[in-house]
């Protein structure tokens, strides 16, 4: 039997997980950015607070978009709750509240990752000390990953703790592409222009795509075959199809043995819909930026969807 | 590591006699000690504190805000009690829960004790504690304290006397079970070379414990949870600890609410009945409808289910007017009252400051006693009056004169010592113990040792965690 509050506090811990993840994937591939292209760096900064939704609460702290600044409101900072302190602190908050519903290794896992952090992020972090950090929360997370995948049963707690986790990350692959859209608009015409070049590819380092990129598309980046990988190539762990997938996979494990199908199946299966059989050059021609318009919104109503369904809430 | 004797103006050490020797308790565990490398034994200490972090034992200390989370600091040298020691204590300590029982049955029906003026009635019926609510009810089993953990201390060779009963919500015992696992971890060998009675079936026993008792509705197999109020508790760690270790539900007040006459839960395929909740919540805070109508740890109208047998609280509810400290100078009278028995264990002598002969005592041997709050606890509110100042005195004056009524009085007891591990080698410092009991209506139920609380601080008599004590590992030899 689950409890309402500890499918709930599962979800949202693995939410919390994976947005600090990528957090730091964002922040990586800035840092790559800043460190190639000086002059750019205050746009490629601004995209990412923007990518993280944080735009008004970072302009409200800090004049520009400085390298400073930025790492410091993306890692450290408190009063954003997008940071990737106040995101493990959360997430560590959420694991002490569940803790029945974990195994030793996953909260010791969380707990170990939350002290690390707290540690290395005590004191602002310098330029020189950015990959390491970086690299400590990577490794964190697929610290706490490997945890949950070696040792937690298949039931319907995992279940939660998957759901929510493909949900955030479809959530962010989408958002990156929101911003980054522009970019691969065939309008914006310096086609084979090294300044597009850059710009497609720190779209890949942010989903940590830029090597298997080339492996399966054996080739330079183009605008179609990176809108094809994000969205709809199911071989790649962070598109929106695999995402997807998953979503559906946890969440028919979770209906089976029900009497009626849920609504947020129905709402998963839809948003699945939206994905199959599309040809990304059409979804370029069409209108990129309305298309991922559209899966945010579907994102985010199965997402509350199933906060009722399962009864999170009193 | 080289283990001499250490001063010899020291009250009753349990490891070391007066002459050098080394208790027999103590002897294998000594033996095996001589062999250690002080800097292994270092080493060792060190690894225990980053494993309790990393586990995430630690415990929350209200009105701290800096360091809301902590660790209880653990000594590795064990607290060791022989097996005649032992079984001295739990007979005692039987005696003493038997009797509680039929007391709490007893003042919540026909109050005989006060009617053969063995009680005075203000003491029952003008408390606090006291829960008219209860009055006609009987718990499921007729058990009111399924679980407690008395404190007894230690001022000699044979004197064990119990300080306080703690029969409402006692903590502790997850740090009896984790201090054992850290041992077990660091030591295998020393549990080789000394036999020692385990403890890790303790969650087992709890789980049958509150088994035993499901509430008359309970149809099947009872479902069983514990209540905690939170995460910001400060022992919300052992709530979720023990919940996890017998496989029961941890349960919030805002899980729970009323349906059907029973305490229902809601999962995630909706609300299904809890027949026993272990409750880790205050009487005041159970019930919002009975009892403090601000409460929002609890679930409205549980009381009223309990009444009508669709639940069992654990402990019952009102069983605080058992451990409230003006009762507990009574508890021999209550023992000799129900069980005809004289009492296996002494009390410590005190003085009840609404009498005012008694608090005329106080007053005139303030800086030598030790008085309490009557319904304070975790060390807060009290004054130890060797160790005071001239300003704490006087205040505690002022607070005596004015509310008698709300103070006991006692000797300043010289706790037993236990070395503990300290830089300089071992080191005297003074324990208390809290053995954990499980009462079933046929049976009770001792985990052999319970938790050993130790003042870190050289000369200090005080051994709560709130207080900076410590804790040590608590074995019983095998016969």
């Amino acid at each position: 039997m689950v409890l309402g509050r500890t499918a709930d506090g599962l979800f949202w811990m693995f939410r919390y997980l994976e947005r600090s993840e990528n957090t730091a994937r964002l922040v990586a591939a800035g840092l790559r950015i800043a460190l190639t292209r000086s002059r750019s760096g205050a746009e490629e900064w601004s995209s990412i607070i923007s990518t993280a939704g944080a735009t008004d609460a970072f302009l409200a702290r800090h004049p520009g978009y400085e390298f400073d600044g930025v790492v410091d409101f993306m890692l450290r900072d408190r009063s954003n709750p997008s940071s990737v302190m106040s995101l493990i602190e959360a997430a560590r908050n959420n694991a002490r509240a569940v803790r029945t519903a974990l195994t030793s290794e996953v909260w010791e896992a969380t707990n170990e990752t939350w002290m690390l952090l707290r540690s290395a992020l005590k004191a602002p972090v310098k330029h020189h000390g950015l990959p390491e950090v970086l690299g400590l929360i990577r490794k964190q997370s697929a610290y706490v990953r490997g945890a949950l995948h070696g040792t937690m049963l298949r039931n319907e707690m995992f279940n939660f703790a998957r759901l929510g986790t493909f949900l955030e990350r479809a959530d962010n692959t989408a958002r990156i592409l929101d911003v980054k859209y522009y970019v691969l608009l065939p309008s914006v015409v310096h086609v084979g222009a090294p300044i597009d070049n850059v710009q497609w590819e720190t779209i890949l380092r942010s989903v940590s795509a830029e090597h298997s990129y080339d492996w399966l598309n054996e080739g330079d980046p183009n605008p179609a075959g990176i809108a094809r990988f994000l969205l709809l190539d199911g071989r790649m762990p962070r598109s929106m199809a695999f995402c997807c997938d998953q979503i559906l996979e946890n969440l028919r494990h979770l209906e089976s043995g029900q009497h009626a199908p849920s609504p947020s199946l129905a709402l998963a299966e839809g948003l699945a819909d939206s994905l199959r059989g599309r040809d990304a050059k059409d979804v370029l021609e069409e209108g990129l930026h309305d298309f991922i318009q559209e899966i945010i919104s579907r994102i985010g109503k199965l997402g509350r969807q199933i906060e009722t369904d399962y009864r999170f809430h009193a | 590591m080289a283990t001499s004797m250490y001063k010899e103006d020291i009250p009753f050490d349990e490891m070391f006699m007066a002459g050098g020797g080394v208790r027999r308790p103590y002897s294998d565990y000594h033996r095996w000690l001589e062999d250690q490398h002080a800097r292994r034994l270092q080493q060792k200490s060190s690894e225990a504190d980053a494993l309790f972090r990393s586990v995430g034992v630690t415990f929350n200390v209200y009105g701290n805000k800096d360091a809301d989370e902590r660790l209880i600091p653990f000594d590795i040298v064990p607290r060791i009690i022989s097996a005649a020691e032992w079984s001295k204590l739990t007979r005692g300590i039987e005696q003493r829960i038997r009797a509680i029982n039929s007391f709490l049955h007893d003042i919540y029906h026909r109050q005989e004790i006060i009617r053969a003026g063995t009680l005075p009635a203000r003491l029952v019926t003008g408390n606090s504690a006291f829960l008219p609510q209860m009055i006609g009810v009987t718990p499921p089993g007729n058990v009111y304290t399924h679980i407690v953990g008395t404190d007894i201390i230690r001022t000699g060779e044979s004197d064990f006397l119990v300080l306080e009963d703690n029969a409402r919500t006692p903590s502790g015992v997850s740090y009896m079970l984790q201090n054992r696992e850290t041992m077990l971890q660091m030591f295998p060998d020393l549990f080789s070379a000394v036999n020692v009675r385990p403890v890790s079936d303790y969650p087992r026993h709890l789980r049958r414990c509150l088994s035993n008792c499901p509430p008359a509705r309970c149809e099947g197999r009872p479902v069983i949870g514990v209540l905690t109020p939170g995460i910001h508790n400060s022992a919300y760690f052992e709530h979720a600890f023990l919940a996890d270790q017998m496989g029961a539900e941890l349960l919030e007040g805002q899980d729970l609410r009323v349906a059907d006459g029973r305490i229902a839960m809601r999962t995630i395929r909706g609300y299904v009945p809890v027949d026993v909740l272990y409750r880790r919540v205050d009487d005041d805070f159970l019930d919002p409808l009975n009892f403090r109508p601000d409460s929002l740890l609890g679930v409205a109208g549980i009381l009223d289910v309990y009444r009508a047998g669709g639940v069992t609280l654990v402990n019952a509810p009102g069983t605080g007017i058992a451990d409230d400290k003006a009762i507990y100078s009574y508890i021999p009278d209550i023992i000799r009252f129900y069980t005809g028995e004289a009492p296996l264990l002494g009390n410590v002598p005190t003085w009840r400051c609404s009498e005012p002969d008694h608090l005329a005592y106080a007053l005139d041997n303030l800086s030598e006693l030790v008085v309490k709050e009557i319904h304070g606890s975790g060390g807060y509110g009290m004054l130890v009056g060797p160790a005071a100042s001239k300003r704490e005195l006087a205040d505690f004056r002022q607070l005596l004169s004015s509310r008698p009524e709300n103070y006991i009085a006692q000797p300043t007891m010289c706790l037993s010592t236990v070395p503990i591990f300290a830089r300089s080698g071992l080191a005297p410092r003074h324990v208390d113990l809290r053995p954990f009991v499980l009462v079933s209506p046929d049976r009770i139920h001792i985990s052999p040792g319970g938790l050993t609380r130790v003042a870190l601080k050289e000369g200090s008599l005080v051994v709560n965690s709130s207080q900076g004590g410590g804790t040590k590992d608590t074995w019983v030899l095998e016969d």
